[in-house]
């Protein structure tokens, strides 16, 4: 059988994500500090309305509350006992609202990092990180997620431990990273690294890509990366709607419903099947979004220069995939 | 990674050539061989602050300035910190003995709200890896907890980290308590995190953004340097 995401994605060209939740829930008072997750059981109303306003933009699909869900995150506020509760909560409430929207709306079931550095580098082993992948996972899927959604990823460890939890939960799954390092995820992956890891996975993604990193532009820049690749599976460009600004004690995004609305139809043009955005994009960048993609006349695909010139310049030279980037010259190696 | 492929003795290496060495084995971060070799340098009369500055210190400045330039990032950074860690162990007791110079004094923590903490404790490595000494307050810390430890500790720098812009104004509240209690003069105080940018650093009245950990340590040098010539001076 396959799964609705797949279904969906058949069907057609490009389905609309969700924008922010974060941001929309510091809006409605979420306290500094305060885990978003506690608000699945605490003020579901609100998650009702988080949900809502993706769904009621047009969103095709959107994510639920549990990006901070895991065990060690939870850990952080001591309630890393409540795993399963709060993410069953946040997919249930998603579920509710999904099917109440009079359309097919998909449920992913957020699962962000777990904030840790993984061994041998750091402390987390593999087999840790997926028994806390593997906790969130089943109560996602017992709340009702479609597909579960691994988000903001910076370490292929930490992918593939993502990835072996769905196959243990036997769900779809859809994977992407954050490039906000020149180009590269913190973790110093480059787009065409990720391609390569996607497809070498017992249980490859339903479809992959990138969210948040630095700006629209970068986003899409990491897409030609992954279009490189060669790869017919489907790419997913979750950008933030621009560059954060401090304005009069406030965050703003600079980025607005109108470019974010460019920032779609170019990541249409350049074959993106999942296109949504992620910190600072709210209800109203979703609409123009949605808006722009319905009414606007498919283009050819967008070179790099055409990106800038819609979304802005580009935080670093060179992002890995070329030979364009800094390198060292080293006296001999000692090994290797 | 085992012996036999290791063609080259450290020992038999002049101090020249044992330093480039050095160099180099911090960047591929081989924490025995920086062990071995800060041995062999102090078993040669080198004096302790010598060895720290002119071998460690130079060799992690190479790493921040490839992991600025985006040549290196955090795993090899991480490596090449613990190579870093591995020499200082034996440094540090004997630099407190021969009353080595202090390359200055940092207190830092993520802000109120903020749990993340990678970018913090990268910073907090290549700090120690300058020789600065690092007071580490981990995460979520309200405005008292900088304040009650940079005064305590004596503290030359007040570090202050956020990766969530829902956090980050809360920067300037911890400034603005320092003001109302006339001792914002009294520390450098640094800014950084993803979502941070120069502007944010200028309107909330840090001395500097720092957009990552080694422009973090570069800044600290320039700052204390600054601060020394300030002293010298009156």
């Amino acid at each position: 059988m396959t799964d609705s995401l797949t279904r969906l994605l058949s069907e057609r060209d490009w389905l609309l994500a969700d924008g922010a939740t974060g941001t929309t829930l510091f809006n409605m008072g979420l306290e500094l500090g305060e885990p978003p997750e506690l608000w699945n059981t605490e003020h579901p109303d609100r998650i009702r309305r988080l949900y809502a306003g993706a769904v009621d933009a047009g969103s095709d699909l959107f994510l639920t509350n549990s990006f901070g869900g895991n065990a060690s995150r939870l850990r952080l506020h001591k309630a890393d006992s409540r795993v399963a509760e709060l993410n069953r909560a946040a997919a249930e409430l998603a579920r509710e609202v999904a099917d109440g929207s009079g359309r097919k709306v998909i449920v992913a079931g957020s699962i962000g990092p777990t904030g840790e550095i993984m061994s041998p580098m750091g402390t987390l082993t593999h087999e840790a990180a997926v028994a806390m992948f593997h906790e969130q996972a089943e109560a996602l899927k017992d709340g009702g997620a479609d597909v579960l959604w691994v988000e903001t990823i910076s370490a292929a460890e930490e992918f593939r431990a993502a990835a072996e939890a769905a196959s243990l939960v036997d769900m779809p799954w859809c994977g992407t990273m954050s490039f906000d390092t020149a180009g590269r995820t913190m973790m110093g992956l480059t787009s065409a690294q990720l391609s390569s890891l996607v497809e070498k996975l017992p249980n490859p993604p339903v479809a992959y890509g990138a969210n948040c990193g630095v700006g629209a532009s970068d986003l899409l820049r990491t897409v030609t990366g992954f279009l490189a690749s060669g790869s017919e599976r489907p790419i997913i460009a979750k950008g933030n709607a621009g560059i954060p600004r401090f304005e009069a004690g406030h965050i703003h995004y600079n980025g607005t419903p109108d470019l974010m609305a460019d920032y779609a139809c170019l990541a249409r043009d350049m074959g993106v099947r999942v296109i949504g955005g992620c910190c600072g994009t709210m209800p109203e960048h979703l609409r123009a979004m949605r808006e722009a993609l319905e009414t606007r006349p498919r283009g050819n695909r967008p070179s790099l220069e055409v990106i800038a010139e819609h979304l802005g310049g580009f935080s670093s030279v060179s992002d890995g995939t070329d030979d364009a980037g800094p390198t060292r010259e080293r006296r001999g190696r000692r090994r290797g | 990674m085992t012996e036999e492929n290791d063609d080259i003795i450290l020992s038999e290496l002049n101090d020249e050539e044992l330093v480039q060495q050095m160099m180099d084995d911090l960047y591929d971060g081989l924490r025995e061989e920086i062990e071995e070799a800060v041995q062999i340098l102090l078993d040669r009369g080198w004096a302790p602050y010598d060895v720290l500055t002119k071998s460690l210190v130079a060799g992690m400045t190479i790493v921040g300035h490839d992991f600025r330039d985006g040549i290196l990032f955090v795993p090899e950074v991480l490596l090449a910190a613990n190579a870093m860690k591995g020499g200082m162990a034996i440094l540090k007791p004997l630099l407190a003995e021969t009353g080595a110079p202090r390359m200055g004094k940092m207190v830092i923590g993520t802000v109120k709200g903020d749990i993340h903490d990678i970018g913090k404790n990268l910073v907090s490595m290549m700090m120690e890896g300058a020789g600065f000494e690092v007071v580490d307050l981990g995460i979520n810390n309200p405005v008292e907890n900088y304040i009650e430890a940079a005064q305590r500790e004596e503290a030359d720098i007040i570090g202050m980290s956020a990766l969530l812009t829902t956090t980050m104004p809360y920067m300037k509240i911890v400034i603005d308590t320092m003001k109302e209690q006339g001792i914002r003069e009294d520390f450098i105080i640094l800014v950084g995190g993803a979502p941070l940018n120069e502007e944010f650093g200028r309107a909330i009245g840090a001395d500097a953004y720092c957009r990552d950990a080694a422009v973090a340590v570069e800044t600290a040098k320039e700052f204390m340097t600054r601060r020394h010539n300030q002293l010298a001076a009156h």
